[in-house]
C-alpha cells in the first residue's frame, strides 16, 4: 500500500472506526442503568479494610 | 542435598527466575570476553554480577524461607511495596541532586567545568539527570504503588511468585546500566530513550513480566469490578511496552558491542521518536500517576472519587487523544505540515480530558476540604492536582505553531516540564510515599506532620522560583533570538542571550536546591516513620499524661 493509501485511509475510515469506539465507551460511562455498579466501584479503596494484619478480606 | 531441593520445597517461579539470571550470566560473560569496547565490557560485567547476586539471593531466599509458606495468598504481598518505597526515596535524592549539579554548571560554568573528568560533562550528565527522575524515581513509585493499589483493589495477593521481585530488581538493574551508559558516553541519542539495544532487549523482559503480573492480579480480583486506577496503571503498561519497542527498533553494530543502529531515518525516526517521547509523558507521567491520584486522594480523605462516569470519560479520551499529540514538537520541521498541525490540535483538545480529570480529582475533595488544612499529605496532594491543571493547560498554549515558534528551544520548556515534574509528578509521588510509608509499616500516624509542612513550604517555594525564572529567562530568550535591527541584521549574538539568562539561572539553581532540601526532609521523615520513632515532645507529652502510667 502506498503512503496516499495509507494516509487517506487513516484520515478517513481511521477516523470513524476510532470516534465509533469513543462513542461506545462515552455511552458505556453514561448509561443510566450502569450508575448502580459506578457508585459501588468508587466505593472500592474506601471499603477495602484489613483489619491492620495484611489479610484482604473475603 | 536431595532433600534440600526436594519438589515440595522448590518453588517454580523462583526455578523459573534462576534460568533467566542463568542464561543472562552466560550470555553476559561471554559479552564480557568477545566486547569490542570497553563500555560493553564493562555492562557485560554488570550484568554477570547482577545475575550472580540473583542467584544468590535465590539461594539464600530459598533457604530462609523454608519454614513458613511463601506465597500464602491470605496475604497481601507488601514487602516489595516497602522495597519500592525505599528504591523511589532513593532514586529521588540522587536525580534531584543531579539536576542541582547540572543547574549549577549552566550558572557557574567556571566552577562547575571539570575538563579532566569528562563524564561530568553536562552532556553526560543531563540524561544521567532526566532518566534518574523519570524512569528511576518516577517508575518505582509507579511500579510500587501500582503493586500496592491492584492488590488492594482486586482484593487478592499479587500473582507470580518470586516474579515480582524479579520486576523490581530487573528494573533497577536497568536504571543501573542506563545511568552508567551515560557517563560512560553510551546512547543512542534519541531523547528519554538513550539506553542501547541491550539495555532495551532486557527493559522488554522485565517490562513483560511486570505486564504478565499485573494483568495476572486483576484476573484473580475478588471484586466484579475493575476499579478505575488499575484502568490507568494499564493504559500506562501497556502503552509504555508498545512505545518502548517501536521506538527502541535498531539493528546492533556488533552483537559484543554497545552501538546500533535505528532501522528509522530522517524524518520518520523524528516522527517515530516524538511519538515515543511525548507519550512518555502522556502515559508514564500522566496516565500513570493520575492512577496514584485516583486512588490515594479518595483512599487518604475516606470519600469516593467526585464522579466515577467521568473518570472514565477522563480514561477513554485521554487515551485516544493522547497517542496523537507527539508531532507538537516538530513545528517548522520536515514534518508534513498536515502532521504538525494533527498534532497541534490533538493537543489542544486534550484540555478537556486533563481538565476534566483535574476537576475530578479536586471536587473529590468537596465537603471535606477541612483536610486541606489540617492535613498537610492531603495539601501535597491536592496541590500536584492543581500543577497538573496548570502544566495541561501550559501544554496546549505551546503546541500552537505561534507560540512554538517562541518557546521552542527555550527555557520556557524546560519550565513547562518542571511544573509538570515538580508541581505534578513530584508531588503526588510524596503524598503517596508519605501515605503508603503509614500504611505498610502499620503506623498510627506520620512521625512528624510539622515536617510535613516544612517539606510543603520548602519545596512549593522551590518550584515557583524553578518555574517563574524559566519563564522570564525563556520568554527573554526567544524574543532576543528573533530581535532584528534595523539593517536587518540579528540584534543579538548567541552568547549575549546567554549571559542575560545568568540571574534566572541562579534563581532556577535556588529553586533546585530548596526542592531537594524539601525531598531530604521527607526521606527522614519517611524513615523515622518506618522505624516507628514517635517525636522526643509527643514522648514527652506521653509520659506526663496520667492515662499511660502504669498500673499500682
Amino acid at each position: 500500500m502506498t503512503y496516499e493509501g495509507w494516509s487517506s485511509f487513516a484520515q478517513t475510515w481511521g477516523t470513524l472506526y476510532f470516534t465509533a469506539i469513543f462513542i461506545c465507551a462515552l455511552v458505556y460511562a453514561l448509561w443510566p442503568r450502569n450508575g448502580q455498579g459506578f457508585r459501588r466501584a468508587a466505593q472500592l479503596p474506601i471499603t477495602e479494610k484489613d483489619n491492620g494484619d495484611d489479610r484482604p478480606l473475603a | 542435598m536431595a532433600a534440600a531441593f526436594s519438589r515440595e520445597r522448590v518453588d517454580g517461579s523462583a526455578v523459573a527466575v534462576g534460568m533467566v539470571m542463568l542464561i543472562v550470566l552466560v550470555l553476559a560473560l561471554a559479552g564480557a570476553a568477545n566486547a569490542v569496547d570497553p563500555a560493553f565490557r564493562t555492562h557485560s560485567f554488570m550484568f554477570a554480577i547482577a545475575a550472580t547476586l540473583g542467584l544468590g539471593g535465590l539461594l539464600t531466599w530459598h533457604e530462609l524461607s523454608e519454614r513458613q509458606p511463601r506465597f500464602d495468598r491470605t496475604y497481601y504481598e507488601e514487602g516489595i511495596v516497602k522495597a519500592g518505597i525505599a528504591a523511589t526515596m532513593f532514586w529521588g535524592i540522587a536525580g534531584f541532586v543531579v539536576g542541582l549539579i547540572i543547574a549549577l554548571q549552566l550558572t557557574f560554568p567556571n566552577l562547575f567545568y571539570f575538563p579532566e573528568l569528562g563524564w561530568t560533562n553536562f552532556g553526560r550528565l543531563r540524561p544521567l539527570h532526566t532518566s534518574a527522575v523519570i524512569f528511576a524515581f518516577g517508575g518505582n513509585a509507579l511500579i510500587a504503588t501500582s503493586f500496592y493499589v491492584v492488590q488492594r483493589t482486586c482484593r487478592t495477593r499479587l500473582v507470580g511468585g518470586i516474579w515480582p521481585w524479579f520486576v523490581f530488581w530487573g528494573y533497577n538493574l536497568f536504571i543501573v546500566i542506563a545511568a552508567t551508559g551515560y557517563l560512560m558516553g553510551v546512547t543512542q541519542s534519541k531523547e528519554y530513550a538513550e539506553p542501547e539495544w541491550y539495555a532495551d532487549i532486557w527493559l522488554t523482559i522485565v517490562w513483560v513480566t511486570y505486564l504478565a503480573v499485573f494483568v495476572g492480579t486483576i484476573l484473580r480480583r475478588k471484586e466484579p469490578h475493575i476499579y478505575v486506577a488499575n484502568w490507568f496503571y494499564l493504559a500506562f503498561i501497556v502503552t509504555i511496552a508498545l512505545l518502548h519497542l517501536v521506538n527502541n527498533l535498531s539493528i546492533p553494530v556488533s552483537f559484543a558491542g554497545s552501538k546500533s543502529i535505528s532501522v528509522f531515518s530522517g524524518v520518520q525516526s523524528a516522527l517515530i521518536q516524538w511519538w515515543y517521547g511525548h507519550n512518555a509523558v502522556g502515559f508514564f507521567l500522566t496516565a500513570g500517576f493520575l492512577a496514584i491520584m485516583y486512588y490515594f486522594i479518595p483512599k487518604r480523605i475516606d470519600r469516593p472519587v467526585w464522579s466515577y462516569r467521568l473518570s472514565i470519560v477522563h480514561f477513554w479520551s485521554l487515551i485516544f487523544i493522547y497517542i496523537w499529540a507527539g508531532p507538537h514538537h516538530l513545528h517548522y520541521t520536515a514534518l508534513p505540515q498536515w502532521a504538525q498541525t494533527l498534532g497541534m490540535t490533538f493537543s489542544i483538545m486534550l484540555w478537556m480530558p486533563s481538565w476534566g480529570g483535574m476537576i475530578n480529582g479536586l471536587m473529590t475533595l468537596s465537603g471535606a476540604w477541612d483536610k486541606l488544612r489540617t492535613d498537610p499529605v492531603v495539601r501535597m496532594l491536592v496541590v500536584s492536582v492543581a500543577f497538573y491543571g496548570m502544566a495541561t493547560f501550559e501544554g496546549p498554549v505551546m503546541s500552537v505553531r505561534e507560540v512554538n515558534a517562541l518557546s521552542h528551544y527555550t527555557d520556557w520548556g524546560i519550565g513547562h516540564v518542571h511544573s509538570g515534574a515538580l508541581g505534578w509528578v513530584g508531588f503526588v509521588t510524596f503524598g503517596a510515599l508519605y501515605c503508603m510509608t503509614q500504611w505498610v509499616w502499620k503506623r498510627n500516624r506520620l512521625y512528624s506532620n510539622a515536617l510535613v509542612e516544612w517539606h510543603f513550604w520548602i519545596a512549593t517555594i522551590g518550584i515557583v522560583l524553578y518555574i517563574t525564572s524559566m519563564w522570564v529567562s525563556g520568554i527573554m530568550e526567544g524574543l532576543m533570538w528573533r530581535a532584528y535591527n534595523q539593517f536587518g541584521f540579528l540584534e543579538y549574538s548567541f552568547i549575549e542571550t546567554v549571559s542575560a539568562k545568568h540571574i534566572s539561572y541562579i534563581i532556577r539553581a535556588l529553586g533546585g536546591g530548596l526542592y531537594l532540601t524539601g525531598a531530604l526532609i521527607m526521606v527522614y521523615n519517611l524513615v523515622r516513620t518506618a522505624r516507628g520513632d514517635v517525636p522526643a515532645e509527643e514522648r514527652r507529652k506521653l509520659r506526663a499524661s496520667p492515662a499511660v502510667q502504669p498500673a499500682e
